[in-house]
């Protein structure tokens, strides 16, 4: 195993945890603000990646131009979900809540299928393509990119909860419901908007994924596993954290690959998330 | 309380007399329960599979001329059964080998099936078979490559498809031919596998032969099947620099190990695929100049169609499929399925019974000659495991952007290219 081989694969582990950062934001964010696990989150992502390939393939326009499209859509459909299911199921037993986010997963992936059949699609040609090789290095610019995207996504996340009035609103919301609304905070509208961001992020999130990765009804189900780990690893409902744990996963996956099996790779990632987990039940970053 | 009785051993002789005739006369219909992957990964591949199986029962229940097992002939349904006609009911395991399981034993008790075919992947078809041969109820497999599924030794599992270890020699007689014709010097293999049964059990095999070969194995790898990243993978291959590269990969890592080795620059002197992601229609389609040269073993080839007039014949019959939209030609899947699916009908028929040990008998006497095939064997012939003998792998490369074959060199349709051209489109 040569340092060059190591290094390359630091900086492709360090490009592809950015995106699974992003993907993990949505989920984090809409934990933090209501505890509801949305497990039909990786079918969201599905979903977007999908809306990039036909806003691709009827409508000529690159995955980079459609973008915002994209995130629009997701957060309308997160807003969709959250009246037309979400809603009724807040004050129901946690297993309900599984249940309910789980056939909405199992009904979005079939009516993919359904509707689009069950090819591998790919996004030919997109706008930014190839790679750069530095110094023996070769990062690809699509993930590059992506990682851009991703962090920018991130910046303008953290801006939104940290800065802004309503974000701050959000921020209440999620500690604390009761005292919240005392204060005058719509805790409805809040729950509504947290849908519609989380949904957005995972949009942001499959239309850079969808520059490099195959489209495929059942794609979000791996890609929403390693965000379940991100989003633990980090500390619920911590969006920066989500950062920090989708980066270390992503390194982790891939240096675990290299230094000691690929078939392993994803034990070490459990491996390591199980170690933190028992050693800081909260995640990383978390504080209660 | 004694009439009542009397009135119920009746009754009972009366159900008994009405079922024992209804046995004596010949089934109006012959049900087959088809497992397959109608969801999931490999949706594509069990729905074309599916595609060909509707087409022939339809071709069985009418009158047909095609020279296919047991389907040419002047009646409508099965002559064998007395006009008999078939049903197949089709059920998704989802790419489950528990799903899988679940729905063999539901076809079997609920559905009454008289015989079982399915299911692509190996690590379903273990499952499945498992429920037939407890049953005691025919299990016919077209697909399902790993050795293992035959070396149990079970009575009611059939497969009329070469395994991997048919198809791992063929690459590894393959080697020694090409560098006996074109005098290079190949020393050393990397291999890659999916994790499930097919890719370990591929790998076990490919190590094996490698070192009977006189290849030297630098590198072997398991990778977690659906995997979200192939950059540690294509790292190590790097690395190791085989001059050869086996991978066993279903569809969706196939692509991503394209993508990743395009953009960290992997370019093996060759490629030989264990099949599976290789065959893909969309795959090859989509990928088109990225895997130009790459190779696969492979039990079909379209191109042979030239040299065997029954293939065109089905494929465009296959062609005009209402569940085959935009005319796909027949793809190796389909046409595995539709092999394995004719010869089990065509022993049912033979065996002029639903009872499973009759049909068991008739496919163990199973003796399909060359010319009823799609495929580039010598028959189809059943060993005491109920594997074919009559087997033979091919090896196909993609030239300009379709497969052509290259090996056997007798059978070959183009020259083999060497080394691999890599990605052109560099920047």
């Amino acid at each position: 195993m040569t340092a060059e081989v190591l290094v390359q694969g630091l900086v492709s582990g360090l490009l592809m945890g950015f995106v699974y950062a992003l993907i993990a934001a949505g989920l984090s964010l809409i934990f933090g603000l209501m505890e509801i696990v949305n497990f039909a989150h990786g079918e969201f992502l599905m979903g977007a990646m999908f809306a990039t390939f036909w806003a691709w393939a009827l409508l000529k326009l690159d995955p980079l131009v459609s973008l915002p499209l994209t995130v629009l859509l997701l957060a309308l459909f997160g807003l969709l979900v959250y009246h037309g299911l979400i809603r009724w199921i807040l004050g129901a037993p946690m297993l309900a809540q599984i249940f309910a986010t789980f056939g909405l997963a199992i009904f979005l992936r079939a009516a993919a299928q359904a509707l689009w059949g069950a090819d591998f699609r790919l996004v030919k040609g997109p706008l930014v393509d190839g790679r750069i090789s530095l110094a023996g290095i070769f990062i690809g610019l699509p993930q590059l990119v992506a990682s851009v995207g991703a962090l920018c996504a991130f910046g303008l996340l953290y801006w939104f909860i940290r800065k802004t009035e309503t974000g701050l609103a959000l921020q209440a919301t999620s500690q604390d419901r009761q005292a919240a609304m005392l204060m005058g905070i719509d805790t409805q509208r809040m729950f509504a908007l947290g849908w519609a961001i989380g949904a957005a992020c995972v949009g942001a999130a499959g239309a850079l994924l969808a520059m490099f990765f195959y489209i495929f009804p059942d794609v979000g189900a791996t890609f929403a596993l390693l965000a379940y780990v991100a989003v633990a690893l980090g500390g619920f409902g911590n969006v920066p954290a989500t950062l920090l744990a989708g980066v270390i996963v992503g390194i982790v996956e891939v240096l675990g690959g290299l230094l000691i099996a690929p078939a392993l790779k994803y034990a070490v990632v459990f491996s390591l998330y199980l170690v933190v987990v028992l050693w800081r039940p909260q995640g990383l970053l978390g504080r209660f | 309380m004694r009439r009542a009785i009397g009135l119920l051993s009746l009754a009972l002789s009366a159900v008994l007399a009405t079922t024992s005739t209804s046995h004596a006369q010949a089934p109006k219909e012959v049900v087959i329960g088809a497992i397959y992957p109608l969801s999931g990964n490999l949706a594509q591949i069990g729905i074309d599979s599916i595609t060909a199986m509707r087409m022939a029962v339809e071709l069985f229940n009418g009158k047909s001329d095609l020279n296919l097992p047991g389907m040419k002939k002047t009646t409508e349904g099965l002559p064998g059964l007395g006009g008999a006609k078939i049903r197949l009911i089709v059920v998704d395991h989802q790419g489950k080998p528990d799903v899988g399981q679940a729905e063999a034993e539901r076809l079997i008790t609920q559905e009454k099936v008289t015989a079982l075919i399915g299911a692509v992947f190996s690590s379903v078809s273990a499952t499945t078979s498992q429920v037939a041969e407890r049953y005691g109820v025919p299990h016919m497999n077209g697909e399902s490559s790993s050795p293992t599924l035959t070396e149990r030794g079970f009575k009611w599992f059939f497969r009329t498809s070469p395994h991997d270890g048919h198809f791992t020699l063929a690459m590894f007689e393959f080697l020694k031919d090409f560098e006996k014709k074109k005098g290079v010097k190949l020393k050393t293999v990397g291999l890659m596998h999916e994790d499930t049964l097919f890719g370990a059990d591929s790998g076990k095999v490919q190590e094996e032969l490698a070192k009977k070969y006189g290849y030297e194995v630098v590198v072997n790898m398991a990778y977690r099947a659906k995997t979200t990243s192939l950059d540690a993978e294509v790292g190590k291959l790097k690395a190791a620099a085989p001059d050869v590269f086996l991978p066993t990969s279903y569809t969706s890592d196939a692509v991503l190990y394209i993508k990743t080795a395009k953009t960290l620059e992997y370019v093996p002197r060759m490629l030989i695929a264990q099949n599976a992601g290789w065959v893909d229609p969309q795959f090859v389609a989509e990928m088109n100049k990225d895997i130009e040269g790459h190779i696969t073993r492979s039990p079909f080839a379209l191109d042979l169609q030239a040299k065997k007039p029954l293939i065109r014949q089905v494929n465009e019959l296959f062609k005009k499929q209402k569940d085959n939209p935009g005319g796909r030609d027949i793809s190796e899947a389909p046409t595995r399925a539709l092999t394995a699916f004719t010869v089990l009908v065509d022993a049912i028929n033979r065996a002029k019974s639903t009872s499973p040990e009759e049909i068991r008998k008739a496919l163990v006497a199973t003796n399909v000659p060359a010319d009823q095939l799609l495929m580039p064997w010598t028959g189809v012939r059943f060993d005491e495991k109920g594997q074919n003998t009559g087997v033979r792998a091919i090896l196909q490369q993609i030239q300009k952007g379709a497969y052509a074959t290259i090996w056997p060199f007798d059978l070959a349709a183009a020259d083999v290219i060497y080394p691999l051209p890599g990605f052109k489109d560099k920047k």
